[in-house]
């Protein structure tokens, strides 16, 4: 049952993205490194292998969709969706500028082929809730998707959404938790903790599935899991870095909404193998 | 002339056209009774979504409902729909323009002795500072049916405001409501009142009165308070040199707000805001409420006889 799928190509998929939030991220001068490498495998693996869509046909009616709700993540979605050929690559480096359609913050208006102009933290999963509820009324077999941040995870909306998803019975929505650990004050455990987080989702309703969230193996069963399951949403807890793929940012607070000067990025672009 | 609840014409109206457009859905947060959106619940159970008293998540689901090519109408108080959930309004919503339609009850100080926590005379003004929103006031309750089909019609964020409790009827069979347009109620040009919501009717009676001693006041009910007709309150200020506004609402930033900007771009004319004088509004009945605030028949006239003496 589960598709074939070719490792290899998703790897590297997800590299050449990095590269690319790099060189958005220091062209633009400013930005989020540190979620939007986070994030990447699990773009990948949804945009890559598992989400049914087409880049020539943005509005296609049974695409599955898909939240950012952690909307400063957005550079590693418009690096993921380039490299699949919704928008050239050089077109990347407008990052940020005057009428640029690669705002700081998704807007789907000015760049059609996004789901949900998002920013605001807290408020992309109950749109998703919306469209899985719109799927369901309308007996599409579209499926959703949702990417929250561990930070976003203290606004309260995020709780309206999870407490509402199970009683609507979306198993036909899927909501990641990219647990990068860090948000602009401090690690999350300092600022507002949140463990423990798959107890308190699997108490809201939810099916609950832990994973190594930059591992595209493992994000592709689970995604497969989740699509298995009846009547319950799926809530994909992905352990991931801050940073990731870059040394000096791993891990690191400092690197939230710091964009990397021309010699930071030349290093990160040679370690990435650009 | 007979009454009506506004919210129940709404509620009446939107079932019908739940029977029209087969996209609509109505979102609820537990005010079914109060808002009536029970009566589309009955009509269409399939079609009707609630979402417990979690007002932020119901205006974010009304957005994905929407760009999967629903009609949502929300259904809440005006204080929460515009203040609890007010970012969601306005970044989940108005941002993207989205095709929501957020229905509200127990607008102004409608909520009476429920107290302060309940009413709503800042809608107006949030509302109308965020772009692409449509402000939509209807007074009676043929006005209000009118305002139901328009809102649906139209494509785009819609706000619509209506009071708890039942307004006299107003709107005759040619009086049409329109969005952004304004309906002349009275003619005159001694003076002209301007009217939003329900308030019409005392627009509409202190009018009547004067016309009694011979003094013609223009009446102009803002069923939309925006985008708001700009060319009736123009001629308005040309022609009658003298506007009174008069809403269930703080006169900061509402309907008497709008008309003083336009007026003021020309000049011409003097405005007197009638409303809540930016204090929070006292607990009691609402006819209590709007004794207390000036908003009364008699209110209307004596501003207006200061200016129109002779």
């Amino acid at each position: 049952m589960a598709q074939c799928y070719d490792i290899e190509y998703l790897r590297e998929l997800a590299r050449q993205s990095r590269i690319d939030v790099i060189k958005m991220l220091e062209a633009a001068k400013s930005g989020h490194p540190g979620g939007s490498l986070s994030e990447i495998e699990i773009l990948v693996a949804l945009y890559g292998h598992v989400m049914k869509h087409d880049n020539d046909n943005i509005n296609m009616k049974d695409r599955d969709r898909f939240v950012l709700s952690k909307g400063h993540g957005i550079p590693g979605l418009y690096a993921v969706m380039a490299n699949l050929d919704y928008w050239p690559r050089e077109d990347l480096l407008s990052l940020r500028t005057v009428n640029s359609r690669f705002q700081g913050h998704p807007d789907r208006v000015r760049l059609p082929g996004l789901e949900a102009s998002t920013g605001s933290l807290g408020q992309g999963l109950s749109i998703a809730i919306g469209y899985a509820l719109a799927s369901k009324l309308d007996n599409d077999a579209y499926r959703v998707y949702c990417v929250i941040g561990d930070g976003e995870s203290q606004e309260g909306q995020i709780w309206e959404a999870a407490l509402s998803a199970p009683k609507f019975k979306l198993d036909n929505l899927v909501c990641i938790l990219d647990y990068n650990k860090g948000q602009i004050d401090g690690f999350v455990k300092d600022v507002m903790p949140l463990e423990p987080i798959a107890d308190k989702w699997k108490a809201f309703g939810w099916h609950v599935i832990k994973v190594d969230g930059h591992d595209i193996d493992e994000l592709i069963r689970a995604f497969e899991e989740a699509a298995s399951i009846k009547g319950k949403p799926t809530f994909i807890l992905a352990d991931t870095v801050k940073g990731k793929g870059v040394s000096f940012m791993e891990g690191l607070i400092d690197w939230h909404g710091v964009a990397p000067n021309k010699e930071e990025a030349e290093q990160a672009l040679k370690e990435l193998g650009a | 002339m007979a009454k009506y609840s506004l919210r129940h014409a709404f509620a009446e109206a939107l079932v019908d056209l739940g029977k029209k457009y087969p996209n609509l859905v109505a979102l609820e947060a537990d005010l079914q009774d109060s808002t009536q959106s029970i009566q589309f619940m009955k009509a269409f159970p399939e079609r009707y979504i609630q979402v417990g008293i979690a007002e932020q998540n119901m205006m974010g689901i009304a957005a994905g409902l929407a760009l999967s090519g629903k009609i949502p109408v929300t259904h809440t108080f005006a204080c929460f729909a515009s203040m609890r959930a007010c970012e969601q309004v306005r970044t989940s919503i108005a941002y993207p323009k989205l095709n929501v339609k957020i229905f509200v009850s127990h607008c102004g100080v409608s909520a009476g002795t429920a107290g302060t926590s309940h009413h709503a005379i800042e809608d107006i003004a949030i509302m109308r500072a965020i772009p692409n929103m449509t402000v939509i006031a209807p007074g009676d309750a043929r006005e209000m049916r009118q305002a139901a089909e328009a809102a649906i019609r139209y494509d785009g964020p819609a706000y619509v405001r209506v009071g708890a409790g039942e307004a006299e009827d107003v709107y005759t069979e040619t009086h049409h409501f329109e969005i952004g347009k304004a309906t002349v109620l009275r003619d005159g040009n001694d003076a002209t009142i301007i009217s939003t919501g329900q308030l019409m009717y005392e627009a509409v009676c202190a009018s009547d009165e004067l016309r009694k001693q011979g003094k013609k006041i223009r009446v102009l009910q803002m069923g939309t308070v925006k985008p708001i007709d700009r060319e009736v309150i123009l001629e308005a200020a040309e022609e009658t040199g003298f506007i009174v506004t008069i809403e269930e609402h703080n006169v900061v930033g509402g309907l008497g707000g709008a008309v003083a900007e336009v007026a003021a771009e020309i000049g011409k004319a003097k405005v007197r805001r009638l409303g809540i004088q930016d204090r929070f509004s006292p607990v009691g009945t609402a006819a209590y409420i709007l004794g207390e605030e000036m908003l009364t028949i008699n209110d209307i006239i004596v501003s207006l006889l200061e200016f129109v003496k002779e």
